[in-house]
């Protein structure tokens, strides 16, 4: 972890789906989906950064841009020093052996009518690992997301394992090549309270233990707090603040990420009650307001905001993409 | 009017599998005063939905409810007859049913949807239902002119700001909302949970609301309910129940939950282990098996529920030293490895 030079580096990334037909777009309909839009940053080594905002912000498909499961539609993603748009052969699988993704649920992440061992011995297969080798990688992943004696799951089926247990075993699948890079896209959110904690616990674990460069993607601020140091906040395909988590929990500057720390419920009894200051409705990626894509919910939107784009401000060491900000 | 609007005591349901009854339920007892805000908490599986469910007698048909009673306004649901409780169904009772997000017809316009029950339950001429789903759309946030899309035109949270609407329709004196927060992004399950506290407000009508997230509780009910392995181990008013727990399980609960207030990132500490099987419960405590307290009478009798606090019920054996085990389930340690 001695290598400054990020581990990946992200400029101007966009990706943008093609949706509708020819004639909705003749008809003055959008017929693009900009689910990323001109976002920038860097991860260094070993750091955990969380993607937070709203369903439809873009976060998972931010996501899925990094590991290479959806091809960059504009500007660079470069891993390691390398454009990764443009890997192929051996250069693309050890690029995909070096980053992995976890996603949202674990019954979905795996066939359900292969054996956890089976499953497991997918990526080493691909990867051309001797077989010889494979239980005992399998047995080593498998401890490493602590799942006590691991050899008992090998041979059974998803449906046999609660969902906590299946979480770490696809978490154990997606470490089992070492990767240097993971993305996890909302871990946790259907598992069960009472084991989300544990999942959580053994996320942070390994990811220190294996120095693990990481994004974990949520919309739950105080989810990405247990596990992140920097986050960054996106709406509707945009980067809004891009600072240490502790920074924005504490003082949200950009006026969207000041309503994604009001909406957080504490355990706690004696909390505010305030109207949250955003407005009514839910972001709508096919059709995003003109200037900066917060303006219509923004209460503090001004004239300037409906006729520019907002740049990234460097404002008290983070990034912030607000008018306000512009000093 | 101190009476409670409900009164459920002691009240059992079994769901019968092949030759095995699953005991979802057992001798659950607690009141929903009048227009309050009452949460049921507990992790999947402990019987939330089941109990709920129970109050609307809406309940699958393997299931019984073999005892107790469930007073509401004074007569027992439990004893109706399907059809004198067909008659407090949305009138007097409405539900909100777990993912209602996903109950809605997608083949029917959410008007004629809401149509049916205002028309067809509660008597509505066709122009007075035209009215009132207009207003109920604006009561729940949604502009009337949507009231012609179909549910798959909508996105999850106004799904689910519709599925509030319906059970407001005809007025009710209780509503009874399973999970109508969860799986929505935390702004929008702000708004709703600040739109239901509004109408609850406003109309002056009861709420039983289910979730597993303590967060949503403390944030809108009065007074919680937390259930373990379908008992209820603790039932209080919502600020003493999280200062002051009194159960280890709630101690426990509170534990693994993030907390945006508390200072560093903190730890979280998981109950280690998993509920026992409710088709042969152990015959003590039945969170003997993960509570870092247990003693041998706790394996050995089941506690009986107690009120030491006016208000404040709990069913342990050692809720008399609830301040000292407060201070060491604070601690890690007390919970193990992480499990
Ligand atoms: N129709 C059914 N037949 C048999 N068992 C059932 C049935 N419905 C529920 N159960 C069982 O009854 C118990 C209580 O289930 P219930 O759905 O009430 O739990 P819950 O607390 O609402 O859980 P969740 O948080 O997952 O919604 C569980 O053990 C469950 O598996
Ligand atoms: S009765 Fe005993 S086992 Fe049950 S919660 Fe209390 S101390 Fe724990
Ligand atoms: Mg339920």
């Amino acid at each position: 972890m001695t290598d400054p030079t990020p581990l990946i580096d992200v400029t101007e990334a966009r990706l943008h789906y093609r949706v509708g037909s020819a004639v909705s777009a003749m008809m003055g309909r959008p017929a693009v989906v900009k689910a990323v839009d001109g976002v920038s940053f860097t991860l260094n080594r070993g750091e955990s950064v969380g993607l937070l905002g709203e369903s439809g912000c873009g976060k998972t498909s931010m996501g899925r841009l990094l590991v290479k499961l959806e091809q960059a539609t504009g500007g660079s993603v470069r891993f390691d020093g390398e454009e990764i748009a443009t890997l192929s052969g051996p250069a693309l699988r050890r690029f995909r052996a070096r980053s992995q993704m976890i996603f949202q649920n674990p019954f979905d992440a795996v066939n359900p009518r292969y054996s956890i061992a089976k499953s497991m011995a997918e990526p080493l297969a691909n990867a051309g690992i001797p077989k010889a080798e494979w239980r005992e990688r399998i047995i080593a992943a498998l401890d490493l997301v602590r799942l006590s004696n691991p050899a008992q799951y090998l041979d059974r089926y998803p449906h046999q394992l609660s969902g906590g247990q299946l979480q770490r075993v696809v978490m154990a699948r997606a470490l089992i090549l070492q990767p240097d890079f993971v993305v996890a896209d909302e871990p946790v959110s259907m598992l069960d309270v009472s084991v989300r904690a544990g999942v959580l616990n053994v996320f942070r674990d390994v990811r220190d233990r294996l120095g693990l460069t990481a994004i974990y993607i949520s919309h739950d601020l105080a989810l990405v707090r247990y596990v992140c140091e920097r986050t960054i906040v996106m709406y509707l395909g945009r980067v809004m603040e891009d600072g240490r988590t502790e920074d924005i929990v504490h003082r949200p500057l950009h006026p969207y990420s000041q309503a994604l720390v009001a909406a957080v419920p504490v355990p706690n009894a004696d909390q505010s009650h305030a109207p949250l200051p955003i407005g009514r409705g839910a972001p709508d990626p096919r059709n995003p307001p003109s200037g900066c894509v917060f303006r219509d919910r923004c209460p503090k939107a001004h004239a300037r905001c409906a006729a520019e784009s907002p740049k990234l401000h460097r404002v008290e060491g983070r990034g912030v993409a607000c008018h306000l900000f512009d000093t | 009017m101190t009476e409670p609007l409900l009164s459920v005591q002691n009240l059992s349901i079994a769901y019968r599998v092949g030759a095995r009854d699953i005991l979802a339920v057992s001798g659950a007892s607690f009141d929903v005063p009048r227009g309050s805000i009452v949460g049921v908490v507990g992790e999947s599986g402990c019987g939330k939905t089941t109990m709920a469910r129970a109050v609307t007698r809406v309940i699958a048909d393997n299931a019984r409810i073999s005892g107790g009673q469930m007073l509401f306004d004074g007569q027992d649901l439990a004893a109706l007859s399907e059809r004198a409780m067909n008659d407090l169904r949305w009138r007097d009772i409405a539900f909100v049913p777990q993912s209602a997000m996903n109950s809605l017809d997608p083949v029917y316009r959410v008007e004629y949807q809401l149509h049916e029950v205002l028309r067809g339950r509660g008597g509505l001429s066709k122009a007075a239902a035209q009215a009132r789903a207009v207003e109920l759309f604006e009561m729940v946030g949604i502009e009337a002119s949507r009231l012609r899309d179909f549910p798959h035109q909508f996105s999850g949270g106004m799904r689910q700001r519709v599925a509030i609407a319906l059970a407001l329709a005809l007025n009710p004196r209780l509503i009874v909302a399973d999970e109508p927060v969860t799986a929505l992004d935390v702004i929008v399950q702000r708004q709703i949970l600040d739109q239901l506290r509004e109408l609850q407000h406003k109309l002056g009508v009861s709420v039983i609301l289910v979730t597993h997230d303590i967060s949503v509780v403390a944030y809108i009910c009065d007074r919680t309910v937390v259930m373990y392995a379908g008992q209820v181990v603790e039932d209080a008013q919502t600020g003493p129940l999280l200062t002051h727990p009194l159960h280890p399980y709630t101690m426990g609960l509170k534990n693994a939950f993030p907390d945006l207030q508390s200072a560093g990132s903190g730890i979280l500490t998981p109950i280690a282990g998993a509920p026992p099987d409710l088709a042969n419960p152990p015959t003590g405590c039945r969170f003997a098996a993960r509570c870092p307290f247990a003693q041998d009478r706790c394996r050995q009798t089941p506690p009986v529920a107690q009120e030491p606090v006016p208000g404040h019920r709990v069913a342990c054996h050692r809720a008399d030293e609830a301040p000292a085990l407060r201070a060491l389930a604070a601690r890690q340690e007390t919970w193990g490895e992480m499990a």
